[in-house]
Order: C-alpha cells, then structure tokens, then sequence
C-alpha cells in the first residue's frame, strides 16, 4: 500500500465540502426536507467511526473486528452521564471519549501480542465480552438498552431538534478530519504507515513498534467513543445492538467501500453505505440482498474500494 | 447437586460436540486455505433449514437429516466453484468483507424462502422420552446427538489422522507449496474440504434443530463460538478443535448452569443475580483471551 | 584483556531436535571489519538474528559496548547503536529514496519523539537535510526523489546501507550486501564498504569470497553451528580444519 501524501486539490476541497455541508440543513429546509437532516447526521457520525477505524486498519494495518465496542462505550458512558446528571455534552462527550479509549488501550494492549487472524478474533472476543456485559447489566436497561431523557446540551445550548446535533456533528467531524489529515503526514501518521508496510524493518530502525500501534489504536476507540455518544444523542438510546459483532462488520464494510488507507476511506465509504441503504429499503424489504451482492460485488471487481477509483495517491 | 452437575456435564459434551462439528469444518478451511470464512455459520444456518424442510416433506427425521446433509454439500460445492475459489489468495480483509456479504444475503434469502418464523424440527419420536439409567434421567435425543458426534469424531480423526487423504490435508495445512510440490491436486483438495465442512455444519444443525429453534440470525452466535474454538484450539488443527469444542461446550454450559448458583454463595443476592449471567457468558471469551495471552497461536499450532 | 564492541559468550540455540548454534564464543573489536563465512545451512543468518536481537538465545550472553544486552528486543540494540541490512532487499518500495533515509534519522533516540501529530514531516528539513547527506555518502545524491521501487538492484542495496548508517551506529551488520548483485555491482559495493569501514565497525556475513578476503580484517568460519575458526585472512586461509570442512581446494 502506498503512503498517504496530502493532493494538492485536497485542502480546497475539504474546504468546498464543509461549506456545502454547512449549508445542507438550509437548504433541507427550503425544499421542505428537513426529515433528511436527521438522516445526513447519521451519515456524519458513522464518517467519524468509520475514520477512526480507518486510522486502526488503513493507517495501522490492524484488521480490528471488535471496533462497535468503542463506539457502543462512547454511547453508554454519554447515557450513563445524563442519568448521573450531567447533560453537557463538553462534559460527557470527553468522558465518553476517555472511557473508549481507556478500553482501547487495554484491548490493545492484550491483542496487539498476537498477529493476523488471531489478531481478527481476539478483537472480536473482547467486543463480545463488552456486548454481554451490558446486555446483563440490568442498571443500564439490560437487553433494552439504556434511554435518553432527551438530547444533551452543548455549552448551556440545548441540542434539540435536529439541526444543532447535526451542527455539531460536522463540527466533530471537520475537527477529527482536520486531525486526522495532519497526523497521517507527521511523523506518527509516517511511523505507523511504515509499521504496517514492514513491522520487522521498523524495529531494525530503532522503532518501539508496539507503541505506536498501541497509539493509534487508542486513539481510534477514543474517536469511535465520540461517534457512540453523538449517536446515542441522535437515537435517544445507548444499546447493546451498537456493540454486536455485526456493527464491528459493517464499520469493517464502511472503510472498505471506502478505500483503506485514503483519508476521505471512512467518510466516502459511511455516505456511500448508507444512502445505499436508505434508497434500498425504500425498494425492497428484502435490500440486505442486494447490499450482499453489491458488496460481493466490490470485492471481486473493486478491491481497493471506491476512493482508490478516483483517488490517486503519491507512490 | 450430583444430578444437575452430571445432566450439565453431558448437556456440555453434547455441546461441545456440535461445536466440533462446526468447528472442524472451519479450522480445516482457515488452516489449509487460509480463508477466513464468516458465512460458514450460514452453512449451519441453511442447512438447518434444509433439514427442517426435508423432514416435513417427508414426514421423517431421518430422511430429512439425509437430504438436508446433501444439500448443503451441494451448496457447498457450488458456493467453493463460484465464490471461495476467488478468495483463497486475497488477503483477510476481503474475506471478510466477501463473507460478510454472504451473511447479509444468507439471512434475508432463508427470510424470503421460509419466512420470519422459526421452522419447527421434531426429533424422532423413538427418541422424544428421557432414558432412566438407575437414578438418573436424561434425553434420549441428546444421548443420540453425543453418539453422533463421537461417532463423527472418531471418524474425522481416523480420516485425518490415517487415511491417505487426511495425511494430504495435515500437509496443506503445514505447507501448502510442498504439498502442490509433491503434485497433490491441491485444488481439488480445497473443493473436497469445503464440500465436506459445508456437510458437517448441515449435520449439527439438524441435528441441533429439535434442541433450538431452527431461525434466522442462528448462525452468527455458534459462528462466533466456532471461531473461538479453533482459536483456541489453534488453527489448522483437528486435535485443537476437539479440543477447544469440548473446552468451550463443557465450560459455557457449566458457566451458564453453576455460576450464579455459586455466586449466590458468595455475594449479596442482588448483586450475584447481576453478576451471575454477565459473568457466565463471558467465561469463554474471558478464557480464549487468557489462552492467547499465554499462547498466541493457540492450543495446538498446526504450522510450526 | 579489553572487551570488545561486540562480545558474544556461550551462545547456544536449539530449533527442536536441531542444534542450530553450540556454544559460540565470538567477538568483535572497535573499528575492525569482521567477516563471519561459513557454507549454505551453517548457521550465519540464525547467529546474526541472535546478536540483533531478532531471536533470543537458549543460553548464553551478548554484551555490546560494555553492556549486557541478551534480553533486548531488536529496537532497543538499535537504540544502543547497533544497524544491521538485510539479505533481502528490506526497504520501503512507496517511500522515495529520500524518504526512506529520513524514516531511519526519525527513529534514532537523539531525533526526537515520533509521536508528533500536527506538523508535517516534509517541513522538518534537519530530518531531510541529515537524510541526504548519508545518500551522498552512498552515491545516491541524484536518487533522493526516485521511488525506492524504482530504483536498480545495487541502488537498493546501496540504500539499505544508507538507512542502516542513519541511525547511526557504532556496529553495522551487514548480511550477504553482495546477495543477487552483478559483477560491476559487487565491485561498487566493496568499495562503499571499505569506505564505510573507515567510520564504523562492521561484521560482515558474505559468500563472495573475494571480497570478504578483501574487506575483513579478521574472518571467522562457522561450521553447522560451530565456530571453527577466527583469524586473520591469512590464518583462515591456511586452516587446515577450514579447508577440509569448507573452502575446499580452490584456495
């Protein structure tokens, strides 16, 4: 895989792009769409989780299959905030963070011993364990999962509503991108490139491999942990259905379609997924098909995902 | 207490039998192979339904385990012609992805066939009553289900660890290009196992399908424990599987039966009756977790 | 007696039932140019893992410059000042030439932390600066933007090198440098070698048997995991215990 190098186009369009999306919710209005803003949130924060996965797997090389785990802690710590009184989501959503990336830390910390698919699964064992865990937790609502009274405040600002949670999605995600795009050129972002390229090397070059894994791989629960608690304000609950193996899968699915290691992999491969998802259900009842097919699809003829289709990177 | 602990001990054996016959499919497929294959869960899945369908048309257990084994042999065959041949030299990423995909059209296809409700899978009725031995009681069908399982067992073992063809497996497992070296048809191999492994998930889920409803999303669960099993178990390796499957049947089983009651002992009520299924259902991944820590290729590494 | 650079005691290491290593007594002196040689399966590439740090020994001990390194992992005897190059071409084919270097300057302890996260890489023109002083050293001057994929066989080599002398080390393992190089290739290499030696300690493992006998100061043979020999060129090459068990007639 080749090294991400910022294109030059790139900053003029992210720029473009942030202001389209700043103007989204105006424009929904004006054609009487507003139902879409909830939707185009949506498409926000799975972009931030399928980033920060994208940083593990694109940039680390670390095939993680238990990623759900962080971002279903972002949303129950985000939950569990609110019933403890703290409705400030600058308060919560750094909590939420915290506690993701804490957990990260320590998956990793265990799984990072082992290599390739053992790697694959005992990520997935971890997120299982969490997945029971608040099943059986019958203080946060057990199998139910545990509700929000109502949408968290942002410094004294009330969320409700749709269109300020969106506002401050897209704030999450500009700053995450913005984060994220100077990480891939510094030094971390070229260490960690190098790892996955040839592990053996880097620790010939005096690399503390292990380390920088551990990182980025923290530092993508903790990115996950935010999406979870933006997303528990949007659906109004923290469920355990957000720690199934099958949302670890399709987090997996997103960067994929997207293109592992290209920086706009997560963001391209969340809106893609979903828009899909949302125009096939209004077709079929039956659209898992054809995701199923589509997605077979990508594998056999566009292995490098859609990003790599127009994306073109430096080497 | 003695009763309880033996009726568990044997529930677990049969559990961890079934999970043998998953997870020996799956260890074969992923050592040999390569090829991590998520969807062999839908295999379960499908041919449980197959199964279930074939004995209501023919108003019998037996023929329809029969017809429901070799359909899901065919569709093996199919699948590993058309699909899993693609896949054995890309890398795990897109396995997974493609295997995946599988799920998603597996799940929403047997929707389609047979509709939300789970299938109803009678056992023969020979077999419905307990059998008494002395004191103690317990399901014919489940002692019918461990027999099988040993039988498949000893089997497996005797194909793999004597025949011919089992010594060609052993040595694809440890070196796929000496075996093609040694002029092995290594393709024909791979067809043979997968078609193989497709057979014995169809044969767990029969013969699970009187135990458990026979519905969609039964895969992905035992999926999940089969996983663990080779993990655990080490992959590649038959021995492991065995192994790992009578380690994680017998300790999730008696996990589920004796954990509360001894938490109970132990804590306040309240927060034992917490504590109590949280702890039981993460026993294995608890266990696989601690295995890889100590081991990191598992039990019984296949490649040296 | 003085220790050497690299002292190496009783190493023993078994692969089950085969003794790849017996109790290896082995050193190497600050500034010379040491040759380890030996035929196909005798051991070399296993004994270079071990005094890396790759591999850990069953028994015995690696001291390097005075310190007991046995229980390092790799990154940590490259932090002391120990570089090795691969028998196989090991570099970043994605990264230019340049890039390659200066990935090797980022990971020496004195370059700083590598967990920086905002400011470009490319903006850190003492990395790049350093990096293309030890390309020039190595001829590579006029490759520094060259895609290492791109570059001939020898170039590769040769950049292998350059990465290996950025991280600045007091002992450079060089392990087969001559490997699937051509003749004019090979001859260009034993000159950059003879003109690192100058600045470094090396311990050379190398089937070209004319260069090794043109480079080392010392040679020692090692023999299924056996250590026959050490000496000079001219002691090595009148062994009689060598001659039979390896450099037969033809010398």
């Amino acid at each position: 895989m080749a090294f991400y190098r910022p294109a030059p186009w790139q900053k003029p369009l992210s720029v473009a792009l942030l202001i389209a999306a700043l103007a989204l919710p105006t424009l929904l209005t004006a054609i009487g769409q507003e139902f879409y803003v909830g939707f185009a949130t949506r498409v926000l924060i799975f972009a931030l989780a399928a980033t920060s996965l994208n940083l593990v797997l694109g940039f680390g090389g670390m095939v993680s299959l238990g990623h759900a785990a962080f971002l279903g802690a972002g949303a129950y710590v985000a939950a569990i905030c609110q019933q403890a009184g703290i409705n400030e989501a600058l308060l919560a959503f750094p909590a939420a963070m915290g506690v993701a990336g804490l957990f990260a830390l320590l998956v990793g910390a265990i799984s990072l011993r082992t290599r390739g698919v053992y790697f694959i699964m005992i990520t997935l064992a971890f997120a299982q364990m969490a997945y029971y865990l608040f099943v059986s937790a019958r203080a946060w609502g057990g199998d139910d999962g545990l509700p929000l009274t109502g949408k968290m405040a942002f410094a004294g600002i009330g969320l409700g509503g749709d269109t300020p949670l969106y506002y401050l999605a897209l704030g999450c995600l500009a700053l995450v991108m913005l984060l994220f795009g100077r990480l891939a050129d510094a030094r971390f972002g070229r260490t960690l490139q190098a790892i996955r390229e040839n592990e053996t090397r880097m620790e010939a070059l005096g690399y503390a491999v292990f380390r920088y894994r551990l990182a980025a791989f923290a530092l993508g629960g903790a990115l996950a942990g935010l999406a979870g608690a933006l997303l528990a304000n949007l659906t109004g609950l923290a469920s355990p259905n957000l720690l199934q193996w099958t949302q670890s899968g399709t987090l997996l699915v997103m960067v994929i379609i997207g293109g592992v290691g290209y920086l706009y992999g997560g963001v391209v491969g969340a809106l893609i997924l979903l828009v899909l998802e949302e125009f096939l259900v209004g077709l079929t009842p039956h659209w898992h098909i054809a995701l199923g097919v589509l997605l077979l699809g990508v594998v056999l003829f566009a292995p490098k995902g859609v990003a790599a289709l127009f994306g073109k990177r430096h080497g | 207490m003695t009763q309880l602990v033996l009726e568990q001990a044997l529930n677990g054996l049969q559990f961890g039998l079934m999970l043998f016959l998953l997870a020996a499919g799956l260890t074969l497929v992923f050592g040999i192979m390569d090829c991590i294959n998520l969807a062999h869960g839908s295999l379960y899945m499908v041919g449980a339904y197959f199964v279930a369908a074939a004995a209501q048309a023919a108003d019998s257990f037996w023929i329809g385990l029969g017809a429901g084994v070799a359909g899901a042999a065919v569709l093996g065959l199919v699948l590993e012609l058309s699909l899993f041949r693609r896949l054995y030299q890309r890398d795990h990423l897109s396995q997974v992805l493609a295997t995946f995909a599988l799920i998603l059209i597996a799940n929403e296809a047997v929707r389609v066939i047979w509709g939300p409700q789970p299938l109803m899978l009678n056992p023969p009725e020979s077999l419905a009553g307990p059998l008494e031995i002395g004191e103690f009681f317990y399901p014919a069908y489940r002692l019918l289900i461990i027999g099988f399982g040993l039988a498949v067992a000893i089997l497996l073992y005797l194909l793999v660890a004597k025949s011919r063809i089992g010594m060609w497996v052993r040595a694809g497992a440890a070196n796929r290009e000496m075996t093609e070296a040694l002029g092995i048809n290594v393709r024909a191999l791979f067809t043979a196992v997968f078609v193989f492994g497709a057979a014995l998930c169809a044969l767990a889920g029969g013969l699970l399908g009187p135990l458990l409803a026979v519905q969609v999303g039964m895969g992905e669960s035992v999926l999940i424990l089969a996983f663990v099993v080779i993990i655990i178990g080490g992959i590649g390796s038959i021995r492991g599987a065995l192994v790992g499957s009578l380690i994680v049947g017998t300790v999730d089983t008696l996990g589920r039966a004796l954990l509360p009651t001894l938490l109970r002992a132990l804590l306040p009520a309240d927060a034992a009756a917490t504590l109590g299924p949280a702890l039981a259902s993460i026993l294995i991944y608890v266990l696989m977790a601690g295995i890889l820590f100590f081991k990191p290729q598992g039990l019984f590494p296949a490649r040296a | 007696m003085v220790e050497g650079l690299l002292e190496v005691r009783g190493l023993c290491r078994r692969f089950g039932a085969i003794e790849a290593l017996k109790d290896i007594d082995f050193s190497v002196d600050t500034g010379e140019v040491h040759a380890l040689i030996g035929p196909n399966g005798a051991g070399k590439t296993t004994f270079i893992h071990h005094v890396s740090g790759a591999l850990q020994p069953d028994a015995g001990s690696v001291r390097f410059a005075g310190q007991d390194v046995t229980t390092f992992g790799m990154h940590r005897r490259v932090a002391a000042g120990m570089a090795r190059s691969y028998q196989i071409t090991n570099i970043f084919l994605g990264l230019d030439a340049l890039d390659n270097v200066a990935l090797a300057v980022q990971g020496r302890p004195d370059a700083g932390s590598s967990f920086r996260f905002w400011r470009p890489v490319r903006s850190e023109t003492a990395l790049f600066d350093e990096a293309r002083s030890y390309l020039e050293q190595l001829g590579l001057g006029s490759k520094a933007t060259t895609l290492a994929g791109n570059l001939s066989h020898g170039e590769q080599r040769a950049l292998e090198l350059a990465m290996a002398l950025a991280t600045r080390p007091r002992l450079l393992l060089l392990d087969e440098p001559m490997a699937g190089t051509g003749p004019e290739e090979s001859a260009r290499m034993v000159e950059l070698i003879e003109h690192l030696a100058r600045h470094v300690t090396i311990l050379l493992v190398e089937h070209d048997m004319d260069a090794v006998f043109r480079l080392a100061d010392r040679i020692s043979v090692l023999v299924n995991g056996q250590l026959i020999c050490t000496g000079t060129p001219e002691a090595v090459r009148n062994d009689a215990a060598v001659r039979r068990a390896y450099l037969g007639d033809h010398l």
